[in-house]
């Protein structure tokens, strides 16, 4: 796996010898506004990003700060009107259709009349891969999700939880080299979020994966990035990108230390500032 | 147990119908049952039935046997009963007088009771819950056909208004070769092939219509205006176009089911929702793709609604275009021409076939959605 992750890597260097190496995404002046009947709705407003391969980065931000717009963006699910965005160096539309990305969204978005594994298979099957692979793929990340057992199982005969578990398994499946997730365990209990957490944690640790993660809690943006991007509403822009210094392999524990919460503490004066801005 | 539920209907109707069963023999067992002066005590059987029958009515009430023996004994003497008085009124055909309408009475109650009954029993275990809920309109069905003999026979009711059910089923098994005839040319032929060409095509235009709006906007007026055409007019100009056989009957039905089918499906193919297409994207998947793995999927339930409407439609519509030329056969033809003649047992006999198919139609058409539409909130057991 990992090999063949590196082998990807320096193709793509080779591909892209330009600027920086292993640039993944790569916004400049970046703005949206979309056109509805009570006027023009600025959702982002000149953003500047980069995101470099194995990144851990997290947007943060009060609800309707356009987080979801920006991931949208960076997934090819809405247009630009205006400023530059490359994923893997080429076009958004381009990466989607190379398959570059998992997108988690906030809802489940399982389809009612497959079974579980029938759901997670459903990339793979578009995606033309034969029966063997498939069938190696759904078990192996259905077991990544705590899910093994329940591959006959409708999803309205799961709880939302599992729901959102099938889902992220549905992502990871493609085996994409960047995963787009959106708020993917907002609607689950303290517990299972902690340990989903911990799983996605090492899963990127372990695979070299780029993940961009669209969370409102200020420990699991700390808790797992390696950068956050504090976003704030009307326009929708950047106010604040914190380089996380935690250690690349973290534990829980890792919650109670100074350091976390020291980046905690400037998230949180970030979110603050951005709304007295706007008061 | 039942305290409880007597108090929640406010009265106990078991008790109220066991009584009344009781007055209504009463009343049979001292009236003339058929004038002139003819009492029940004339056909022993029947006074013997009828007093088992008020027995087994009010035991509960008595305390005795309550238990489903009892109940089952109530069924078969209800039965028995009902047939005794079938058969005794044969022979005195309009001459029916109160102490015979108080037994058919009695009768009725006692079949309502043993409903009431046979329901107490359900929550016994899952295959009874089954086979009562398979009884309870069969035999409500059957009750109702007991019921219309007597009142016909009884009354004396003329013929030509309205034949007893027995004359009807006379008349349904001595022409099953014209019946069966009548039903090729109708439903094999004019129905079947309309409702297939009908919808089959209506799905594909509807697939058209999804991949070029443009079409959209022409189509969907045009078929609005014809499913707005009357039947009555279309079907002669059908007949003149493609004569009097059976195509001319299919070709109303494609005109009626077309656009039922054409509006469900192009609804039902606009029914995902925008995560569940946006999921699709990411997966860079094809138009096909999407449509046969998300958005077909989907339409099912549109689509079956219209299939079930059709299914009726298409029937009613080959029918009444029959009445509009037509060779010497089929099922509009015969009701048409067997009401000219005053024969209206055979009328009633192609009515009860093409009740008969229209059920069974539907309730093939239900199945198949119940098997592919399992999933939906509505079918979800
Ligand atoms: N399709 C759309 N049309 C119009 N306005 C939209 C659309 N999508 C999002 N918005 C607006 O853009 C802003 C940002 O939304 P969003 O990205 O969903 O915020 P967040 O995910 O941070 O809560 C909001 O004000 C929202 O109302
Ligand atoms: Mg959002």
């Amino acid at each position: 796996m990992t090999a063949l992750a590196s082998a990807k890597d320096t193709e793509m260097v080779e591909k892209t010898n330009s600027a920086s190496p292993n640039r993944v995404i790569d916004i400049e002046n970046l703005s949206l506004t979309f056109e509805t009947n009570d006027g023009p709705v600025h959702a982002l407003s000149d953003i500047d990003l980069k995101i470099d391969e194995g990144d851990f980065v997290s947007f943060i931000g009060p609800s309707g700060c356009g987080k979801t717009t920006l991931l949208r963006v960076i997934a090819d699910l809405e247009k630009p009107t205006a400023g530059s965005i490359t994923v893997n160096g080429v076009s958004p539309e381009e990466a989607r259709l190379n398959r570059a990305y998992g997108y988690v969204f906030q809802s489940s978005a399982l389809y009612p009349w497959r079974t579980i594994a029938k759901n997670v298979a459903l990339p793979l099957e578009i995606m033309g891969l034969s029966g063997e692979e498939q069938q190696e793929r759904i078990s192996r990340n259905m077991d990544l999700v705590n899910l093994s057992g329940f591959e006959k199982k409708y999803p309205w005969q799961l709880s939302g939880g599992m729901q959102q578990r099938a889902s992220i398994a549905r992502a990871l499946a493609v085996e994409p080299d960047l995963l787009l997730m959106d708020e993917p365990f907002g609607a689950l209990d303290e517990i299972v979020r902690d340990h989903l957490n911990e799983q996605l944690l090492q899963l990127w640790a372990k695979t070299n994966k780029t993940v961009v993660f669209v969370t409102h809690s200020i420990p699991e943006a700390v808790f797992l990035s390696t950068k956050i991007v504090v976003l704030c509403p009307r326009p929708g822009r950047i106010y604040d990108v914190i380089d996380s210094n935690l250690p690349r392999d973290r534990s829980l524990d890792v919650r109670e230390t100074p350091e976390f919460l020291k980046i905690a503490h400037r998230v949180r004066d970030g979110l603050r500032a951005g709304h007295s801005y706007e008061d | 147990m039942t305290t409880v539920a007597a108090s929640k209907r406010g009265f106990d109707i078991p008790a109220l119908l066991a009584w009344f069963i009781v007055a209504m023999v009463m009343v049979g067992l001292f009236m003339p049952i058929f004038s002139p002066d003819i009492g029940v005590m004339d056909v022993p059987r029947l006074s013997i039935c009828l007093v088992i029958l008020a027995i087994a009515g009010v035991r509960y009430e008595l305390g005795f046997m309550r238990n489903w023996i009892g109940d089952l004994i109530l069924g078969l003497v209800t039965a028995i009963a009902a047939w005794l008085l079938i058969s005794t009124v044969s022979d005195h055909a309009g001459e029916a007088a109160l102490g015979f309408w108080a037994l058919m009475a009695a009768t009725w109650a006692a079949s309502w009771l043993f409903v009431e009954r046979l329901a107490i029993w359900k929550s016994s275990s899952p295959l009874a819950a089954r086979l009562i809920n398979l009884a309870i309109p069969t035999l409500f069905g059957f009750t109702l056909l007991v019921l219309w003999q007597l009142i016909v026979v009884g009354a004396g009711v003329p013929k030509v208004l309205l034949p007893a059910p027995s004359e009807i089923w006379i008349r349904l098994t001595t022409s099953v070769p014209i019946l069966w005839a009548d039903f090729q040319q109708t439903f094999l032929k004019a129905v079947l092939a309309g409702y297939f060409i009908g919808c089959g095509s209506a799905f594909v235009v509807a697939i058209l219509v999804d991949r070029v709006p443009f079409l959209r906007r022409g189509l969907l007026p045009i078929g609005n205006l014809v499913s707005a055409l009357p039947i009555i007019g279309v079907a002669p100009i059908m007949v003149m176009w493609f004569g009097f056989d059976w195509p001319s009957k299919a070709a109303v039905v494609i005109i009626m089911t077309f656009f039922p089918m054409l509006v469900n499906t192009v609804s039902g193919l606009a029914a995902s929702d925008a995560m569940q297409r946006d999921l699709m994207r990411t997966y860079a998947s094809s138009y096909w793709q999407t449509l046969f793995k998300l958005r077909l999927p989907m339409a099912m339930p549109f689509i079956f609604n219209a299939l079930k409407i059709n299914s009726t439609l298409a029937l009613i519509g080959a029918i009444v275009a029959e009445f509009f030329g037509t060779p010497i056969v089929g099922m509009g033809f015969r009701i048409s021409t067997e009401v000219g003649r005053l024969n209206v047992d055979m009328v009633w006999a192609e009515i009860a076939v093409a009740a008969l198919a229209g059920s069974l139609f539907y309730g093939v058409v239900a199945m198949l959605e119940r098997a592919v539409t399992f999933w939906h909130p509505s079918m979800r057991t």
